[in-house]
Parts: C-alpha cells; sequence; structure tokens
C-alpha cells in the first residue's frame, strides 16, 4: 500500500495549516506521505461548470501521475484532505469506471500527451485512512495529553461524504467523531455536522453564503461547544473567517475557534503547536484550552 | 398582469423546446429525469432553495416541459452550492446536483447567464486560470473576481486580507505546474473529440455534454 498526497490549490494557501498538521500528524505516525509531483487541478465545482469533460481529463492526469511515481505498486492511494477535490477526482473515477465511452475519450486525451490510463488508484480522504488503516488505537496510544474536557463540534460539511464517500454514514458520518473520542474529548451531538456551509457563495454572494455559515456557528455556540473542528478547507475558512462579517450583520456573538481535526491530533499528540499551523488561525478568541498531560502514555477514551 | 395572477406568465406548448429534455438527459445517468416523481424532496433538502427563482423540484419539471429560456435565465443553478443533498436524497436516484451543472454548462456556451452575477464570473475566471498553469491561485482568483463584479468588495475584505496575509494564507504566487505540454495536449484533445462527436451527432456531441 502506498500513499501519496494531493494537495490542490487551498492547501497550498489559505489552507496551509490543514497541510502542516496533516503532515505533521502522519510524521508522527510513521506513516511516508509523499506529495504527488507535478500534481494539476482536481477540477473542482467551479470547472465542471464549464467543462465536465476536461475536469475528468484533469482527475485522470492525476491518475496517471500516481500510477507513474507509485513505480509498478498496483495499490496506490491519492490522500485528499481537500473536499472539493476529493469529490472532483472521486467522480472522475467513478464516471470512468461506470461510463466505458468516456474512459475511451479520456484515455485518446492522455495518449496525445504521452500518458497511459490509470484507472486502479484510488482516491481516499485522510479521516478514511486514518481509521481504517491506520485505526483508532494507534492513535489513542500516541495521545501524551489528553483533550478531556474539551467539547468539540465536530463538522463534516458536503462533499467527503455526500455523493461518493464508502468510508462512512450520509447522513451520520461518525470518523471524526471517534477519531476525536480517541484523543480524549467530548463531542457534540448535533444533527448538523453534514449542513453545507455556504461552499464559494460566501465569497461571491456573500449574504447567501455567510447566512448558512452562520447557522452552523450560532448552534456550535448555542449547543456549548468549545470548538469546531472541520475536515475541508473552504469549510474551514467559512466558519473562521467571516465571523467578524457575520457578528456584524446578525448582531450576534459567533467567535468561536474553527480547526482542522488533524490540528487537534497533533495537539493531542504533543507536536509543537507552530508544526500544526496553530499560528495561522484567525479567530478572535485563543485556540483551545491547555491538553491534559496522560500519565504513562495511554488514554482511556471517553 | 393582475396581481391574482401571480406573476405566473402563461405559456404555449408551442413556445416549449421539445429538444431541452432529450439535451440534459444525454449526461452520463441524465436519463433518469424522465421518472421525476415531482415528490419535492430536493427542494425540501436543499439549504438554499428558498433563496432561488425555482426550486430544485420546479426546475426538473421545467426541463421535462420545455421551459429553455426560463431554465437558462434563472438565477437557481448559480446559487446552487453543490452540496449533493438533493441528489443523495431523491427517491428516483436522479442526480439533480449533475443536472444543475449541465444547465450552468450550456447557460455558459450561449452566454445566457445573469450577467455580472458572481458565481458564472468565478466559474469563468477558474476555468482560464487552469486551462493555462494546470493550477488554481487563490489570491488571484479572488481579487479578478471582486474587480469583475464589484470592485468594492476589494475594500470591504481588505482587513481580512492583511489578517490573512500576515498569518501566510494569502500567496500572490501564480501557482503553475511543470509540464504543462501535457495539459494543453490533454484539453485539446477533449475538445476535438467533442468535435467529431458534435459531427456525428452522438449523444456526447450535445451541449450539456462538454
Ligand atoms: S427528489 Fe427526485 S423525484 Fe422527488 S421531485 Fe426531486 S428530482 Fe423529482
Ligand atoms: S446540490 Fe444544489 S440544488 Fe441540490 S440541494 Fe445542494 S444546493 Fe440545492
Amino acid at each position: 500500500m502506498k500513499y501519496l498526497y494531493y494537495p490542490g490549490c487551498s492547501l497550498k494557501s489559505t489552507g496551509r495549516a490543514y497541510e502542516e498538521s496533516m503532515l505533521a500528524v502522519f510524521g508522527a505516525l510513521d506513516i511516508p506521505l509523499p506529495e504527488l509531483h507535478d500534481w494539476n487541478c482536481c477540477g473542482a465545482t467551479a470547472y465542471m461548470a464549464i467543462s465536465e469533460l476536461k475536469a475528468f481529463a484533469l482527475c485522470a492526469r492525476n491518475f496517471s501521475l500516481a500510477a507513474e511515481q507509485a513505480k509498478g505498486d498496483p495499490d496506490v492511494s491519492l490522500v485528499v484532505p481537500c473536499a472539493a477535490c476529493y469529490l472532483g477526482l472521486n467522480k472522475a473515477y467513478r464516471y470512468m469506471h461506470e461510463h466505458p465511452d468516456l474512459k475511451g475519450t479520456i484515455d485518446k486525451a492522455l495518449q496525445s500527451a504521452g500518458l497511459g490510463l490509470a484507472d486502479g488508484v484510488r482516491v481516499r480522504h485522510p479521516l478514511d485512512v486514518i481509521v481504517n488503516d491506520i485505526g483508532l488505537d494507534k492513535i489513542s496510544s500516541k495521545v501524551t495529553s489528553s483533550l478531556a474536557g474539551m467539547k468539540v463540534a465536530c463538522y463534516y460539511g458536503c462533499q467527503i461524504i455526500r455523493p461518493y464517500a464508502d468510508f462512512d454514514d450520509q447522513q451520520n458520518p461518525t470518523t471524526m467523531n471517534r477519531i476525536m473520542h480517541a484523543l480524549g474529548a467530548k463531542t457534540l451531538d448535533w444533527p448538523l455536522k453534514t449542513r453545507c456551509c455556504g461552499g464559494s457563495l460566501t465569497g461571491t454572494i456573500e449574504d447567501v453564503g455567510t447566512r448558512l455559515s452562520y447557522i452552523l456557528l450560532r448552534e456550535a455556540k448555542l449547543r456549548g461547544a468549545d470548538v469546531i473542528v472541520t475536515a475541508c478547507p473552504l469549510c474551514q475558512f467559512n466558519l473562521e473567517c467571516y465571523q467578524t462579517t457575520i457578528g456584524r450583520m446578525y448582531h450576534d456573538r459567533v467567535d468561536i475557534p474553527v480547526v482542522y481535526f488533524t490540528q487537534l491530533m497533533g495537539m493531542a499528540m504533543g507536536l509543537d503547536a507552530k508544526a500544526l499551523g496553530l499560528q495561522r488561525l484567525i479567530s478572535p478568541r485563543p485556540v483551545i484550552k491547555e491538553a491534559v498531560p496522560v500519565q504513562g502514555g495511554q488514554h482511556v477514551g471517553a | 398582469m393582475k396581481e391574482w395572477e401571480g406573476g405566473h406568465k402563461v405559456q404555449y406548448e408551442s413556445e416549449l423546446d421539445p429538444h431541452f429534455a432529450l439535451e440534459i438527459a444525454s449526461i452520463p445517468g441524465g436519463d433518469k429525469l424522465f421518472s421525476c416523481i415531482q415528490c419535492g424532496t430536493c427542494s425540501g433538502m436543499c439549504p438554499l432553495s428558498h433563496n432561488m427563482d425555482f426550486t430544485p423540484r420546479q426546475v426538473i419539471a421545467m426541463i421535462r416541459a420545455g421551459f429553455k429560456d426560463e431554465v437558462l435565465k434563472s438565477h437557481t443553478t448559480w446559487l446552487c452550492a453543490s452540496c449533493y443533498n438533493c441528489t443523495v436524497e431523491c427517491p428516483r436516484e436522479i442526480k439533480i446536483t449533475d443536472i444543475m451543472y449541465a444547465v450552468k454548462r450550456i447557460a455558459v456556451r450561449k452566454k445566457i447567464y445573469p450577467k455580472r452575477f458572481p458565481t458564472p464570473v468565478l466559474a469563468g475566471e477558474f476555468f482560464g486560470l487552469v486551462e493555462n498553469h494546470g493550477r488554481n491561485s487563490e489570491t488571484w482568483l479572488l481579487m479578478r473576481l471582486f474587480f469583475r463584479t464589484n470592485p468594492l468588495k476589494m475594500f470591504k475584505q481588505a482587513r481580512l486580507g492583511w489578517q490573512l496575509w500576515r498569518r501566510g494564507r494569502l500567496s500572490l504566487k501564480v501557482d503553475s505546474i511543470e509540464r504543462t505540454h501535457e495539459l494543453k495536449s490533454i484539453l485539446k484533445t477533449i475538445e476535438k473529440e467533442h468535435m467529431i462527436a458534435l459531427r456525428n451527432n452522438s449523444a456526447a456531441g450535445k451541449e450539456a455534454h462538454v
């Protein structure tokens, strides 16, 4: 089994802390995660509105590069943290398998560029890899400072879970919750964990987009969450960076830290705050309460 | 129009486009469109339906009936956030989100989307960046979007921009892949294949498909 990391554009800019913390956590777990060399755009949401076929072909180039970099290892997975990339690449993978004529066209396009079609490269989300490949036991065994006493709202958003994820439940996903339990934290029971955050509408039609973010922030606060945990760079951005705007629009205090699940993992595993990109957060409120050191390294889940 | 007519315009069958539904149905798995039972689950699940001029259920009905112009001009598809709620809950397994995309593609080709409405502008700018560099550069994308739709917004967002900049979350670099020649030939071949399909008048040649 070989993992290759597919960043996408957000993890190189606004979502840098996601990249930093994920790589730090995988490093601490001794799982090699080299970056896919010369990766190109996944053809996300906006691109598909212009040309779906081109979006699929772009994804297919990434698959070819992955197969090339894996040097013949048949069991290669792209690890894709961004929800939009995860969906885009997964969609291309599915459509190529379900529609042979589409695959034929894409194959021709790749051949014209001297590349071969690689339809066996899998698309996996780090939540999936951590829970199903690495295992929660290994995660708990690495916990040095328990997050006991912390109440987290796990927020999955849309595109990791819908419509293609096969590693979690579409109505009530639990992978992130289980990771948080393994770190000692308490998770909030809230039905909004897969409700839309507004996606790119916050940047385009602000009042419509931010309203959706507001609903999430408000509900998380009402339910007493200390922190919202996300697994997508756009969700994190929407929920964190518009807090001041939303507060002004709705005359409501919605200040609450919004972090990546990998940042909390790193904190519990005792990794350096800077290596986890915690200094990149702009929430008006300080990140999180102190983590509690665990005696003897082994932590008992909450 | 009288007040009690509720703003609805009467349309005669001869004014509708019977080919529109077939066009949309040509996308992979698109023929399921015809099995819609108008249950409204999609509209109920959609977090944005109350902002839309036509709800997702209405859009499906209008496509089937041939209200091509109305559907292409509507804001609905451009408000769709691709959350896939409708798609996973539809009892007839209709890929509503994909249908929204198909409508967007036709509207873009025909240039009949709402002008200066930011979402189609964003899609166009994103497409351009990726077509040339193989990657998107977030900062440039946003600046171009604001510039083309609402330059004032750039100032409104200046504070946020500064906060992000100080924390290393904005990059002014235009990112690009190394082997752009591969990208160019891939995209050129796709265009060529589409032209061939168009000439052969096969399903893949339909506008919804591209
Ligand atoms: S949920 Fe499906 S069947 Fe029901 S109205 Fe919407 S598209 Fe039609
Ligand atoms: S995918 Fe679009 S139409 Fe469907 S529920 Fe989400 S926002 Fe509404």
